[in-house]
């Protein structure tokens, strides 16, 4: 029995167009990846089916669950269908949960409300559900609440509550997007092995091409709301019929083309030694004051003009603290950073003003990194005031002129407002911003990680012209090891606030030492892999060997 | 040629938003009636009749007359006066001083200035509005100067503790580390960056203030200490025609409706406002 079917569906919210002639089929014990960009309507098919469409909303065409014409249903079954025939995991782990609940409630509400059972025996199938997805007992009893949960083991109470009641149906829209490597290489073997042992089906949607490769049966690739090619995902990625297809593939395997940094010759542009951050942690008693919690603990590396160089790790490694240090925004509890052999920042000694425009940063988000009430022109300006005399006039005019032709905006762009401009064009705002005093060192946080494959091929490629052509040193932060490989020379790997490995960018992935490192790379999704491996094998087991 | 596109495009905004529209016509009566009541009222606003008490509206006395024969139209052209000036004034208090010392407090979260701005406010906040205007006028005696000065600082806390919320979450923002980076203090971050982006709240808090103004000065002109006799004000007209409300319905619903309707027309105006201010929601095309 097919566990979705979905034909011909069309839908506009508010006479927008958003899906056009959709069909899709999910049968029992079946992976079947969505895959697309943002604004494709990927997770509009997903709230389709589950009829939590927008207001405005307008579809047309059929749509089955288990068999059920979800068209046909009343409100009060739809309620019935949601949770116990077809059932959701989001992206956000973080907020799918309700903080003020118990982990062991939450689950138990799915079955009380569908079942009618009381709480006793929801409590006990919450116990066993929960054991399932490995949360055992003795380690995740019931009553935990979910701020005592890490990330992934979030996500793994949020599957519990949507198979409690074995689903025909699981929608998972990008359930791993905002967890670590090794972490989301757990989820998906989860969800995986769910699938096979539960015999539902699975409709994974998500942006990366890497995932679904290593794990789908079948994949559908939407853009702009239809579907430009669908079938067995080994077919459609050995053949990709269609240009879209191409150009995602091509995209997502994206290396820049980069010519080596000449061999350096005088000072570092960055050298940071023995830098130490510390924390406070909060007060769990009166009298007892805990220990500072070591963030950075003693990291030193230089980098050499026209490097770029990669700090890779997970979330609460450290990396973004260190970052903070390095551009002064925080004071250093030991050591000390020189910028260009003069020292900026150092313990005990707050950053020299006269030393901060030899650095700049671009942050991760695209839309929280301007000030929504300034123009452009005013936003790129702004680290002129680093400046003793900054430029005035024609001088101010033609600079910011050639920091946004540098990233490849016109002079129209700069009397616009920051919300008029998409994602990918704001980061190349961003990117402009930092280049216009400039710098000799920009810092880039997750710059890339928020943006489509084929927007960050494009934000990549400007980079690596950039540092080519301007001789820029970048210091590239990231969780996504594939982004870090494509664009650097040199990558450092932290853990727990220590540098762990570090080496040119190839020796380290080829031939990883630290046994951490290695896990990193195993957990790592590698579309290459994911297709070379034999094809009777499924994919959890093929990455791992990958 | 930038500046002058962006002047049109504003106007041309402002034209086409029609609760703005509303709230610019609304206010503008009172304002107007405020002023006129300088040069010209339809009677004497102090001349008492009392043969011609408690008259309902006529051609004569278009709001009729109040319990001493006085011309309520012409009371409240005049009270306009009082009641806008007090409640203008006294929000321009709070905000001149709740503001910055909010701002200030937020740029330097967690340090003893901030600890002694916010305990100071909530000092300020622990007392009741009308036991701080006793206190003023005990000291400086009653008038409507004293009752403005009280309700203003009443108002200062209420603004401290909004722009310091608002301020805190955008200091965690993206474009002020940016900003940081670019070199830039904090009074300036605070003025560039944090200020503009939290105007629509202050907007709006600012017309719900006023309107909270007008009710104060209403509260402390029945007690009396607000603008003294003869000079007319809305709340003491209400006030006066509290005992009245069966007798001479008129007396409380002329003056209800006048602050109703100013109180209508700013937050129309304030509303207005936040919206032309906000680049994303400004609707330059008609």
């Amino acid at each position: 029995m097919t566990a979705l079917s979905v034909s011909g569906l069309t839908l506009a919210i508010h006479g927008t167009p958003i899906l056009s002639d959709v069909d899709l089929t999910v049968g029992a014990g079946e992976i079947v990846g969505i895959v697309g960009e943002s604004g494709s309507g990927k997770s509009m098919t997903a709230l389709s089916v589950m009829q939590l469409l927008p207001h405005g909303s307008q579809w047309s065409g059929s749509i089955k669950v288990a068999g059920n014409d979800v068209g046909a249903m009343t409100e009060t079954e739809l309620c019935g269908m949601r949770g116990r025939d077809a059932a959701m995991v989001f992206q956000e782990p973080m907020t799918a949960l309700n903080p003020v609940q118990t982990i062991g409630d939450q689950v138990a509400e799915t079955i009380r409300i569908h079942t009618g059972t009381g709480r006793r025996e929801a409590l006990a199938l919450a116990r066993q559900t929960l054991d399932r997805v490995g949360l055992p007992a003795d380690r995740f009893p019931l009553d935990r609440y979910p701020h005592e949960l890490s990330g992934g083991q979030r996500q793994r109470v949020v599957i519990a509550m949507a198979i409690a009641l074995r689903p025909k149906l699981l929608i998972a829209d990008e359930p791993t997007t905002a967890l670590d490597v090794t972490t989301q290489a757990q989820i998906l073997d989860l969800l995986s092995g769910l699938v096979r042992e539960e015999g539902m089906g699975l409709m994974l949607i998500t942006h990366d091409l890497a995932v679904v490769a290593g794990l789908a049966d079948r994949i559908a690739i939407l853009q702009h709301g239809s579907v430009v090619e669908s079938g067995a995902t080994r077919d459609v990625f050995a053949a990709m019929r269609h240009p879209y297809t191409r150009a995602l593939f091509s995209a997502s395997a994206h290396v820049p083309s980069r010519t080596p940094p000449p061999a350096a010759d005088g000072p570092p542009v960055l050298a940071v030694s023995e830098v130490v951050r510390e924390y406070p942690q909060p007060r769990r008693g009166l009298f007892h004051r805990p220990p500072r919690f070591r963030a950075v603990d003693g990291v030193s590396f230089e980098i050499a003009r026209g490097e770029n160089v990669g700090l890779v790790g997970e979330s609460g490694c450290g990396k973004s603290t260190l970052a903070r240090a390095i551009l002064a925004l925080d004071p250093l509890d030991g050591g000390e950073i020189r910028l260009n052999g003069e020292v900026f920042s150092s313990a005990g000694d707050g950053p020299r003003m006269t030393q901060r425009a030899g650095v700049q940063v671009v942050f991760q988000d695209p839309y929280g990194s301007f000030n929504p009430r300034h123009k452009v022109r005013r936003l790129v300006c702004e680290p002129f005031h680093l400046l003793g005399s900054p430029p005035r006039g024609a001088e101010l005019e033609a600079r910011m002129l050639r920091a946004l032709e540098a990233v490849g905006l016109s002079a129209g762009d700069a009397d616009k407002y920051i919300h008029e401009f998409s994602g990918g064009q704001r980061q190349r705002i961003a990117i402009a911003r930092a280049l216009i005093i400039e710098p000799s060192l920009i810092v880039l946080d997750e710059a890339v990680s928020a943006l489509d494959v084929s927007i960050r091929a494009q934000i990549l490629d400007l980079l690596a012209e950039l540092s080519g052509r301007l001789d820029l040193s970048y210091l590239f932060i990231s969780h996504d090891l594939t982004v870090v490989r494509a664009i650097t020379d040199r990558v450092m790997v932290m853990k727990a606030g220590r540098i762990v490995e570090e080496g040119p960018t190839t020796r380290v992935f080829e031939d990883p030492q630290h046994p951490y490192t290695r896990s990193l790379i195993a957990a790592t999704p590698s579309l290459a892999a994911a297709l070379a491996a034999p094809a009777d094998r499924r994919a959890p087991s093929g990455r791992r060997d990958a | 040629m930038s500046a002058h596109a962006r002047r049109t495009g504003i106007v041309s905004a402002a034209v086409h938003h029609p609760a703005f529209m509303a709230g610019i016509v609304l206010s503008s009566i009172f304002v107007v009636a405020a002023l006129l009541s300088f040069v010209w009222t339809p009677q004497d606003p102090l001349r008492l009749d009392i043969p011609g008490k408690l008259r309902t509206p006529s051609l004569a006395h278009w709001f009729g007359t109040d319990h001493f024969g006085r011309d309520m139209f012409s009371m409240i052209m005049v009270g306009a006066r009082v009641s806008m000036a007090v409640a203008f004034v006294a929000v321009g208090i709070g905000m001149l001083a709740g503001v910055p010392l909010g701002l200030y407090a937020a740029s330097r979260r967690g340090s003893l200035v901030d600890e002694f701005i916010m305990r100071g406010n909530d000092l300020i906040f622990a007392f009741p509005s009308l036991l701080l205007a006793i206190m003023i006028t005990a000291v400086f005696g009653p008038g409507a100067v004293n009752a403005i000065i009280a309700i203003g600082i009443f108002n200062i806390p209420v603004f401290a503790r909004l722009s310091r919320g608002a301020a805190l979450s955008l200091w965690t923002r993206d474009y002020v580390l940016a900003a940081r980076v670019a070199g830039k203090g904090r009074l300036r971050i605070s003025a560039e960056h944090i200020l503009p982006n939290i105007v629509n709240l202050l907007i709006v808090q600012g017309t719900i203030q006023f309107s909270l103004a007008i009710l104060a000065e209403a509260a402390l002109a029945y007690v009396g200490l607000g603008a003294q006799p003869p000079l007319p004000s809305w709340g003491r007209m209400l006030a006066d025609a509290q005992t009245l409300i069966s007798l001479a319905p008129h007396m409380a619903l002329f003056p209800g409706l006048a602050i109703v309707v100013t109180v209508l027309g700013l937050n129309l105006l304030g509303d207005g406002l936040r919206d032309l201010h906000d680049p994303r929601s400004r609707r330059t095309r008609p």
